[in-house]
Order: structure tokens, then C-alpha cells, then sequence
């Protein structure tokens, strides 16, 4: 476990029933309970499953309809300045004037955050440099490629030493190398720079990558909340076929305690421990089935999502 | 001289521990920002060109005044009708300099980078329009004080001829003041509902030049009310209204024709120039109130 000093294991992020229903009567948020600890958050969900509008709550830009939400233990909804004093916000969209350089606006963004001229010049410079950029700092940002604006984003959100990032979509228009840079960048700043980050995206197998715990929503709802470990240390499970006999076979491992899912031709069990192996095997021999397979699968996250999805749609 | 044969340590992420400032520094940072944002300063050099060149004009007529005055001994115009010969240039100025503002923030998407930092989200229009205010009361009134010195230094009643300059001087600088609050606060409104710079600019010289015709109409009908009345319509001839009223024979020596000819209505019209700036700040508060959301 990562020490994060400031912070020690509190609660980060916390939210309790949080509903939040625009005025033309579309809910982005519905009844949203959840808690997660510092460390690399991923939020994951499609377009438009309320994570943009979490993120603006979070932010207290805009007041849930109902429902508790609490931020490195503060309240946003009253107590906004001191949340946004402690969080960097890095935004989805394009959001640089082209005509200032990298240096001067990470620099005046700094100010904005209440770090006095000189040393919003030189923690302007040190995010610039974290985040990659060099000698280009000096160039105005509108010549910069989607990849160095990207790092401009996230150098204004790291400028005033925040212990919370909230990043929006920060792999957006990047390709598959500025991906992996700004994961493993992400990545960095969660681990040696002891900030907590929570990554939004849409594509869940790029933030289980970097990420200690992930959150998934779905219209507003929440899918799953948990810990990787906890994820995929549950995700391993048996898959045995056998050409015959599959209902005596699943009869007698409930008999024995296990839980099995029917998926098709085959039949699922959860590994327990390597005894589980031995349980189906002698099962099997016992009642003298003939068996095609029997292996390990393990579960990437994703699929775990997919197989709860069409229980929630 | 050796060459530099230190290495670059990379000593890691340094977390800050030092001050952070309250709300009124950051409010201070962000008004100077925008003052150098409307004389271009800090910003490349064709961003430079027009508020030099307006404020150059403005000084040079300054200049001019001061030197006929010297020499042939003819007051010219006083201090406040300087303001008020300089309202054209100061519409030009403030369409470029108000979308300069806040139009540009709107287009690139800036905006939530700062209502995501501690700045309440009223601070920002106020900061940019105390900016804007600020920048043409320095344009009108940089130049009376030129004025000033020029008459000063130029007389021959002593202390007591620079004691009543100061004491014409001093309106003009509350009747520029004037002028600063209500084209700033029209101007920043309007270019705050658009992105475009450019639809921000000739709105705004819209609002401003559109109006005259209807002050024109006004003016002319059958009614002396109606006549009298007829200048609330444009901002411009508003502002005018109250220094008439309030300045009297400082702004129009009545030899010169006295002012504009609103009868009475003087309290009238700067009531209407105080509902005026009152609504277009309200308006502009409620309009960021809605940006900060998004």
C-alpha cells in the first residue's frame, strides 16, 4: 500500500445518493453511492454516463438535485473554494487560448490558484517539465500537437500542488504511443508524487492499466465499485466441459458446495483454492463423465463488467 | 569562461508547502492581467498596434489642445469636453479591447480552468470589467492631464491659476470615470454573449452607432418632452445628458451653446445611466453564472 502523507487512508471521495436531473428532465446521475480510497481512481463508463457531470459535483460547478458528496472530506456544495484549493482539474475539451505560450498561461493559471508571482513562475516551469515539455514551454500553444496540449492541460492542473486531479478523458485524440505516454504519466503522478488521481474514460481497458480501484457507471447508475485486486483476484474461475452428463455434473458440485454457473457447453466455478481443482475432478471421475477440458480462465475486468451489463439494460 | 559541466538532477516532484494567496490577491492578479490584456502588453506585437495607436491619437490631441492654448491663448475645449470629443475613438476601443476580454476566454475553452481554481465565479467578469474600466479611464484621462500640466506650467495667475485648473480638471476626471463604467460594462456584456471576436466588435459598435438614429429621431419630433427625453436612447448622448446636467458650464460653456437641451430631465438621466450600468452588470454576472456551469 502507497503511503500518501497528507492524506493517510481517509476516504477521498464519497458520495451518497447523488442525483443530479437537468432541467429538461434528463438525469445524468441516479442515486450514486459510492466511497473510494486515495490512490489512482479509474471512472469508467460510456458517453454520457454522468461522468463529466461527477466530475463538475465533485468540482461544486454545479449542485447535485439530492444526495451527500464529499471531497478529501470537504463538502463542494458549501465549501467549493477549499475543495477547488486542494484539486487540479484537467477538462475534456480544448481548452487553451492559442496565443499565449505554455509557460505564461500554466503561470497565470497558477496565480488564479493563489501561489504569489514567483513561485507560480517556477512551479509552472517544474509541471511543464513533469509533464515533458522543455524548450517548447516558450512556443504559443496554438502550434502545439494534441499530444503537447494534452501535457499543458495537465501541467495547469498540477501547477498549485493539488492532493486530488481530476482528469477528464486525458487520453482523448491521442494516438496509441501518446496514449501509453500519458497513461504512464499518470501513472507517475499517482505513485511518486502522492497525489490521488481520478481518471475518466471511456475505455475500460486502458485506465485498469494504471489504476489501484475503479468505479463504473452506466446511465448515471453505478455498475461496480471495487479495488482491482478484489476484481480480478474474484474473476478467476474453472471452465469444465464435459460431452455428457452436464446437469448430473452441475448437480453434484452444488451438492459440494461450489457455485456453478452454466455458460453453454460449459460449466463455471469459482477457484476457491487449488483443492477446487481436485473437487471437480473427482466429481467428474465419480460419475464417470468424459471431460473435454478443464481450465483456468482469468477474467480481464472488462469482461467482468460485460457479464453484469445485461442484468442492469 | 569554463564550460558548465553540472549535471541536470531530476529531484523529483516537490510538493508546496508556502502561502497561498486569499481571494483579494487572486482578484488583483487577474484585474492586472487584464489591463495588460487591453494595451497588449505581454502579448504579441500586432495585439500591440491599436490600443497604442488610440492611445497615441488621444495624447496627441491632448498635445495640440495644450500647445494652441499656450501660444494663442484660446481654450480650445476644457477638460471634460475632451471626453466627450473623444467618445468615438473610445467605442472603437472598446470594441476591440472588451472581446479581447472575455470573447477570446469563451472561444478557447478556458473558462473552467479558472471556475475550477478557488475564484468565486463572480470575481471573473468583475476583475475583466474593472479591467476595461480602468483602461479607458486612463484613456481619457491620461490625456487631460497632460492638459493639465501643459496649463499649468503655461500660466500666469501663479499657484493660483494651477489651483483652479485642478479644480476643472477634477470633473473631467469623474465625467471620464463616467464614461470608463458605461461603455466598459455595455461593451464587456455584449462581448461576453459571443465567442467571435469579430460579431463581438460590431455588436458592440452597433449598440453604440445604431442608437444615434434613434436619438436623431427623437429629437425631432413634436414634442419638447419627447425632444428633451430623446437622449437616453443612445448611451453615448445618456452620458453627455448626465454631464450636462452635472457639469453644466464645465462641459459646455453656455456661450457654446450650453449642452444638450434636456430641459429638466438632468436627475433623470443619471438615473438612467445608473439603471443602465446596474443592469448590464446584473446581466453580466447572471451570464457567467451560467458559463461557470458548463
Amino acid at each position: 500500500m502507497r503511503v500518501f502523507p497528507r492524506l493517510g487512508r481517509v476516504t477521498l471521495i464519497a458520495t451518497e445518493s447523488l442525483t443530479k436531473t437537468y432541467g429538461g428532465g434528463v438525469t445524468a446521475l441516479a442515486d450514486l453511492t459510492v466511497a473510494v480510497e486515495p490512490g489512482i481512481i479509474g471512472l469508467v463508463g460510456a458517453n454520457g454516463a454522468g461522468k463529466s457531470t461527477l466530475i463538475k459535483i465533485l468540482l461544486g460547478l454545479l449542485e447535485p438535485t439530492t444526495g451527500q458528496v464529499r471531497v478529501l472530506d470537504l463538502d463542494p456544495t458549501t465549501q467549493s473554494d477549499q475543495v477547488r484549493a486542494r484539486v487540479g482539474y484537467m477538462p475534456e475539451h480544448d481548452a487553451l487560448p492559442p496565443d499565449l505560450t505554455a509557460a505564461e498561461l500554466v503561470t497565470h493559471l497558477g496565480r488564479m490558484s493563489g501561489l504569489p508571482r514567483t513561485v507560480a513562475r517556477e512551479r509552472a516551469s517544474e509541471a511543464l517539465r513533469h509533464v515533458g515539455l522543455y524548450e517548447e514551454r516558450y512556443r504559443p500553444v496554438g502550434g502545439y500537437s494534441t499530444g503537447m496540449k494534452q501535457r499543458v492541460k495537465l501541467a495547469q492542473a498540477l501547477v498549485h500542488d493539488p492532493d486530488l486531479l481530476l482528469l477528464d478523458e486525458p487520453t482523448n485524440g491521442l494516438d496509441p504511443a501518446g496514449r501509453d505516454a500519458m497513461l504512464a504519466l499518470v501513472h507517475r503522478i499517482g505513485t511518486e508524487f502522492g497525489i490521488s488521481v481520478l481518471v475518466c474514460s471511456h475505455l475500460l481497458g486502458e485506465v485498469e492499466r494504471i489504476c489501484d480501484t475503479l468505479v463504473a457507471i452506466d446511465g448515471g447508475r453505478l455498475l461496480r465499485a471495487d479495488r482491482i485486486s478484489a476484481m480480478t483476484s474474484a474473476t478467476d474461475i474453472l471452465a469444465v466441459e464435459v460431452s455428457e452428463g452436464i446437469e448430473e455434473l452441475a448437480a453434484r458440485l452444488v451438492a459440494l458446495r461450489l457455485p456453478v454457473r452454466r455458460d453453454g457447453r460449459l460449466l463455471l466455478v469459482e477457484l476457491a483454492d487449488d483443492t477446487t481443482y481436485d473437487t471437480i475432478l473427482g466429481a467428474v471421475a465419480e460419475l464417470d463423465l468424459p471431460l473435454h477440458r478443464l481450465d483456468q480462465r482469468r477474467h480481464r475486468v472488462a469482461e467482468l463488467f460485460a457479464t453484469r451489463e445485461p442484468s442492469h439494460a | 569562461m569554463p564550460e558548465p559541466t553540472g549535471v541536470i538532477h531530476d529531484i523529483g516532484y516537490q510538493r508546496y508547502t508556502g502561502p497561498r494567496l486569499g481571494r483579494r490577491h487572486v482578484f488583483g492578479a487577474l484585474y492586472l492581467h487584464g489591463l495588460r490584456t487591453v494595451f497588449g502588453l505581454g502579448r504579441s506585437a500586432k495585439a500591440k498596434i491599436f490600443p497604442w495607436l488610440v492611445l497615441g491619437i488621444v495624447t496627441l490631441v491632448a498635445a495640440g489642445v495644450t500647445a494652441v492654448r499656450s501660444q494663442i491663448g484660446e481654450v480650445v475645449m476644457s477638460y471634460a469636453q475632451f471626453a466627450d470629443a473623444m467618445s468615438w475613438l473610445v467605442i472603437f476601443f472598446v470594441a476591440v479591447a472588451a472581446p479581447e476580454l472575455v470573447s477570446r476566454d469563451l472561444q478557447s475553452g478556458v473558462l473552467p480552468l479558472y471556475f475550477s481554481r478557488p475564484l468565486p465565479r463572480a470575481d471573473y467578469p468583475l476583475a475583466k470589467l474593472l479591467a476595461l474600466g480602468t483602461a479607458l479611464w486612463l484613456l481619457l484621462g491620461g490625456p487631460q492631464l497632460v492638459m493639465f500640466l501643459g496649463a499649468a506650467f503655461t500660466t500666469k495667475q501663479g499657484m493660483r491659476g494651477v489651483w483652479n485648473e485642478l479644480l476643472d480638471l477634477l470633473p473631467g476626471l469623474l465625467y471620464a470615470g463616467l464614461w470608463a463604467v458605461v461603455f466598459a460594462s455595455i461593451g464587456l456584456l455584449v462581448a461576453s454573449l459571443t465567442g467571435k471576436r469579430a460579431f463581438a466588435a460590431g455588436g458592440i459598435v452597433a449598440v453604440f452607432l445604431m442608437t444615434a438614429p434613434v436619438v436623431g429621431t427623437l429629437s425631432i419630433m413634436p414634442s419638447q418632452t419627447v425632444n428633451e427625453l430623446a437622449f437616453l436612447a443612445s448611451p453615448s448622448t445618456l452620458v453627455s445628458g448626465v454631464g450636462t446636467w452635472a457639469l453644466g458650464d464645465l462641459l459646455e460653456p453656455a456661450d457654446q451653446g450650453g449642452g444638450l437641451p434636456i430641459g429638466d430631465f438632468g436627475p433623470v438621466y443619471a438615473l438612467a445611466a445608473v439603471a443602465l450600468v446596474t443592469t448590464c452588470v446584473a446581466l453580466l454576472l447572471l451570464r457567467y453564472r451560467k458559463v461557470a456551469a458548463r
